[in-house]
């Protein structure tokens, strides 16, 4: 019998979540003030969970290792929320959210999981603008839609290209309501680094005070991971410098399994490397794309006469120009799905059509929607009669502006080179981890009382993740999941009285943290702990990134376990233990990514098929129109890998199969 | 690929609250115009390593000009010499071959350095906890377009709201004043229907708390907008003071 069990409701798709939910048990509201729950991480999934938990009367703890909950990384997300409202009537509905989600994770996501969440979805907007968060809106009041990649609908919703910012903001405000109101405490600048388990549940954790190095015991009746994805694995990817693996390795090493931990996105669109220096990758929000379009040279003596500065993107006739999404996939052209985009730029730029110094980069062009569709528009509505071209791009200028001025600022800023006239240059980056902690329905991973949220957990987007899809996860998992979920378990909790920190199982908790402390201190190596993360960068880029085949990723394998040895022996982590010390802090952290990057390599390594972000160049369909698309093998791969740690540098792979009662699997096609 | 710019850096180092600190000079060379400041620091801190010293601590997380949490006082202005950018966004070609840069953390009384160019910046998040939402439960809300908002107070609640609380406004003040960075989340509730409900209290107790952190009044000078990476802009200051002298009329009666 397998070891895991998804605890998926019986009963029919669309109402397991509403029979479900009336069915679990409730706790009362006096026994919810006895009972104390942990939330490590204060993104999306993190503040919307510690504000409904806490209102709804729970003792609640929040973590995070910024100084200050609103700077979690969610912060940062750029494009869009989706939510099934239907508001531009165009044929959306709850189907079609949960299809298209299901669709674009290549069939690898839970139905019941997804059903959920785009059943959740309207829910979120309406909290969203209740708490006040300015979401863009038409003149009529109403609030405005954008499309995203991988759907033929309108129902992403945003602020500018300041999305995250502010549902983050508006989570952060409910959060800090209740810090105000006692019910929540805060301990902004604190790293979990060890999950206490009494009795095979989770019942705290160790957390060190990053000011003053001190360790930290925290009892929880139940403990929520809600501590964002892993895409520093990568050492260069879109996310924050901060954003790491530690808690959810930690609980992984606990007993907490590892979900798919091989799929991850690559986003087609960020600003490419400019050099050695380079510290993250800057994203251009997929909204550009239903604006501008993708292209490089058709032929090869423009690309070398740009290359070498002679042309600019400018010079090259419309019919010398590749616009190769819309030439591949001219049913959704430049919206296809992330991983179909990427892959597209990859196999254009290794053909050696990419058009910057380094050939890794093609074009993302706002020239003819900014003069021919909004320039004209605004023409019209302005009264202007013939305007000439320059008129035209003036006019769309403003309107463009207007929906991506700070992306465009932003690009200028990084680059020096002004998008209102030249096209961006983009190329794909590493960007959003699909993997994480394995979790059942409530969310609970496979040790009892804990839990992980958001993109922490492996959930919902099978394969690859749809555009403006995370953000609303997240808040489903915060704001409408978790607070019912929970309830299955702690309603069986009452009667356990907060477990003192001197026990015995936090003594030794704290003991293994310090113990690694120490340890970092002793090795006094000679390199930095960014010159062994750069290397594993590279060797999960070049290996385990956009294409992976076998050969590769068992040499990965091996250069993991090498860099490991090296990293252990010869990292330097200056200053001192009881201090605020961020090197020791990344060398926490490096040292569980390089674990981490031989789960993925091995995960790639055992999925011997392409799907979604996950192309094995061993799976790829021959001839005819879908020639060199992804191949899936849904007879030996159709069920999600959970990994159990059983030692160092080994693991035992799980499956959970997945069944689709509703959808009907087919080949993925864009075409 | 390095780049061949070489710099003279002064440096406020200070090991913690306790302790004084002072201004300690590191050359950095082979800096290339397309790193961003940050990264020209990520160069320093991988010198001094190498040269066993210990590397100076900064707070940073996005590296893109939203986290709000970058917060270098460069050469004297908050951010540095380009107008509109957070310390992450400002790039190496501001500067020239052969500057002298001198980089200080924040300075405000509400703000102690915790270490080199790190500040406590949580009065900020006191700040909030004041009143700086709108008092809805998961759960409680109605349908989002039950309630239209116009374009225009819609577009300007999300002007405000777009400040990344990094306290910029603070340290350039001669004052310390937080009125910029209150006065933001004020307008941002004040131009939204939803936000009417509380608004008297929240004015009044979100001032009070700034109060008793320590920050200092605002005199009017207006640094603070020159100063903002966001672009928050004064009128948010006096439509706080509106707010604020009605709520306090409206308080006494
Ligand atoms: C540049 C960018 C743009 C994006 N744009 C979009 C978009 O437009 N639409 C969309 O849907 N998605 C977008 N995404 C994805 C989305 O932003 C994230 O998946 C989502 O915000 C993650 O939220 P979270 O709450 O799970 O985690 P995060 O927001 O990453 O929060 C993690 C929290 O955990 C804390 N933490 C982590 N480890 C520890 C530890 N050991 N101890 C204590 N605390 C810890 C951190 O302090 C932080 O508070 C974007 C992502 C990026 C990188
Ligand atoms: S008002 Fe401007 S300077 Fe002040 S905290 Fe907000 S963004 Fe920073
Ligand atoms: S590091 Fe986030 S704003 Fe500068």
């Amino acid at each position: 019998m397998s070891k895991i069990d998804s605890k998926i409701p019986d009963g029919v798709l669309d109402q397991k979540w509403s029979k479900f939910k009336s069915s679990i048990p409730l706790v009362n509201p006096a026994n919810k003030r006895s009972l104390e729950i942990i939330v490590v991480g204060s993104g999306l999934a993190g503040s919307s969970a510690a504000a409904t938990l806490a209102e709804m009367g729970y003792k609640v703890k929040v973590f995070c290792f910024q100084d200050s909950p609103r700077r979690a990384h969610s912060i940062a997300a750029q494009g869009g929320i989706n939510a099934a409202k239907n508001y531009q009537n165009d044929g959306d509905s709850v189907h079609r959210l949960f299809y298209d989600t299901i669709k674009g994770g290549d069939y690898r996501a839970r139905e019941a999981n997804v059903h959920r969440l785009a059943e959740v979805s309207g829910s979120i907007i309406d909290q969203c603008v209740a708490q006040g968060v300015p979401l863009a809106r038409e003149y009529g009041g109403m609030l405005s839609n954008r499309s995203f990649g991988g759907t033929q609908v309108q129902r992403t919703f945003y602020a500018a290209g300041q999305t995250g910012q502010q549902l983050l903001l508006g989570a952060y405000s409910g959060l800090q309501r209740q810090v105000g109101l006692g019910t929540v405490e805060m301990f902004s600048r604190h790293e979990m680094l060890e999950v206490v388990t009494i009795d095979g549940k989770a019942r705290g954790i160790i957390a060190r005070n990053l000011i003053t190095g001190k360790l930290e015991r925290h009892f929880g009746h139940a403990v929520l991971l809600c501590t964002g994805g892993y895409g520093n694995v990568f050492y260069l990817s879109t996310n924050a410098m901060g954003s790491n693996v530690t808690a959810a390795w930690k609980a992984h090493k606990k007993g907490a399994f590892f979900g798919n931990p091989c799929y991850t996105q690559i986003h087609p669109t960020c600003i490419p490397v400019s050099g050695d220096h380079q510290s993250k990758l800057t994203l251009m929000s997929e909204s550009l794309r239903n604006d501008g379009r993708i292209w490089v040279p058709k032929k090869m003596e423009d690309v070398t006469a740009i290359r070498e500065g002679k042309k600019k993107a400018v010079d090259i006739a419309e019919d010398d120009r590749d616009y190769y999404l819309e030439r591949r996939y001219p049913a959704f052209g430049n919206l296809v799905p992330r991983d179909v985009a990427s892959r597209a730029a990859k196999e254009r730029c290794d053909a050696g059509f990419g058009i910057n110094k380094t050939g890794e980069a093609v074009y993302l062009d706002f020239a003819s929607n900014m003069k021919y569709k909004y320039g004209k528009q605004e023409a019209l509505v302005k009264g202007i009669q013939n305007p000439t071209e320059e008129q035209l791009h003036a006019l769309g200028k403003e309107v463009v502006k207007e929906k991506y001025g700070n992306l465009f600022d932003m690009y200028k800023q990084i680059t020096g080179e002004d998008p209102y006239e030249m096209p961006m240059m983009i190329y794909p980056a590493v960007h959003y981890t699909m993997g994480g902690i394995w979790v059942d329905y409530n969310l609970m991973t496979t040790v009892p009382g804990l839990y992980a949220l958001g993109e922490a957990n492996f959930s919902d987007h099978g394969a690859n993740r749809l555009g403006a899809s995370a953000l609303m996860q997240g808040l489903a998992d915060g704001y409408f999941v978790i607070p019912y979920t929970i309830g299955a378990y702690l309603s069986n909790e009452i009667r356990t009285k907060a477990i003192p920190t001197s026990h015995e199982a936090f003594d030794v908790a704290e003991k293994e943290v310090q113990q690694r402390i120490d340890k970092f201190f002793a090795i006094k190596g000679t390199k930095s702990v960014d010159f062994f993360h750069k290397k594993l960068g590279k060797i999960m880029w070049d290996k385990c990134g956009m294409a992976r085949n076998d050969a590769g990723l068992k040499k990965a394998i091996e250069d993991i376990r090498q860099l490991q040895k090296d990293f252990w022996n010869d990292v330097r982590v200056p200053g001192e233990a009881n201090e605020f010390n961020p090197e020791l802090e990344k060398a926490g952290r490096v040292a569980d990514f390089i674990e981490l990057g031989e789960l993925m390599c091995i995960d790639a390594l055992n999925r011997v098929e392409s799907c979604g972000g996950h192309f094995r160049e061993e799976s790829a369909e021959v001839g005819g129109d879908q020639d060199g698309e992804a191949k899936r093998n849904d007879n030996d791969f159709m069920y999600v890998a959970a990994w159990e740690y059983k030692a160092p540098n080994t693991f035992e792979l799980h499956k959970e199969e997945l069944k689709y009662e509703v959808i009907k699997i087919s080949q993925r096609s864009y075409k | 690929m390095s780049g061949n710019m070489n710099l003279t850096l002064k440096v406020w180092r200070q090991k913690n609250a306790e302790k004084k600190g002072e201004l300690v000079t590191y050359p950095v060379s082979n800096i290339s115009p397309d790193m961003s400041f940050l990264e020209m620091f990520d160069v320093l801190n991988e010198q001094l390593i190498t040269e066993n010293k210990e590397p100076v601590a900064f707070d940073h997380d996005c590296r893109e000009g939203i986290c709000g949490m970058c917060s270098m006082h460069i050469n004297g202005r908050a951010h540095g010499p380009k107008d509109a950018v957070t310390t992450c966004q400002l790039h190496m070609r501001s500067f020239s071959d052969g500057d002298t840069i001198v980089v200080e953390p924040w300075r405000a009384a509400a703000f102690p350095v915790i270490k080199d160019l790190v500040v406590d910046r949580s009065a900020f998040d006191r700040i909030i906890s004041k009143g700086g939402y709108i008092s809805v439960n998961t759960g409680n809300a109605q349908d989002a377009n039950n309630l239209p908002i116009p374009k225009i107070d819609a577009d300007k609640s999300f002007e405000a709201a777009a400040c990344i609380g990094c306290g910029a406004c603070v340290a350039t003040c001669k004052n310390g004043s937080a009125m910029l960075f209150v006065s933001a989340k004020v307008s941002q509730l004040a131009l939204l229907p939803q936000g009417q409900a509380e608004a008297k209290q929240r004015v009044i107790s979100m001032v009070n708390q700034m109060d008793e952190e320590g920050f200092g009044s605002c005199t009017n000078t207006g640094a603070c907008e020159v100063e903002c990476p966001k672009g928050i802009s004064l009128e948010n200051i006096a439509r706080l003071n509106r707010e604020f002298t009605l709520a306090s009329i409206l308080e006494e009666k």
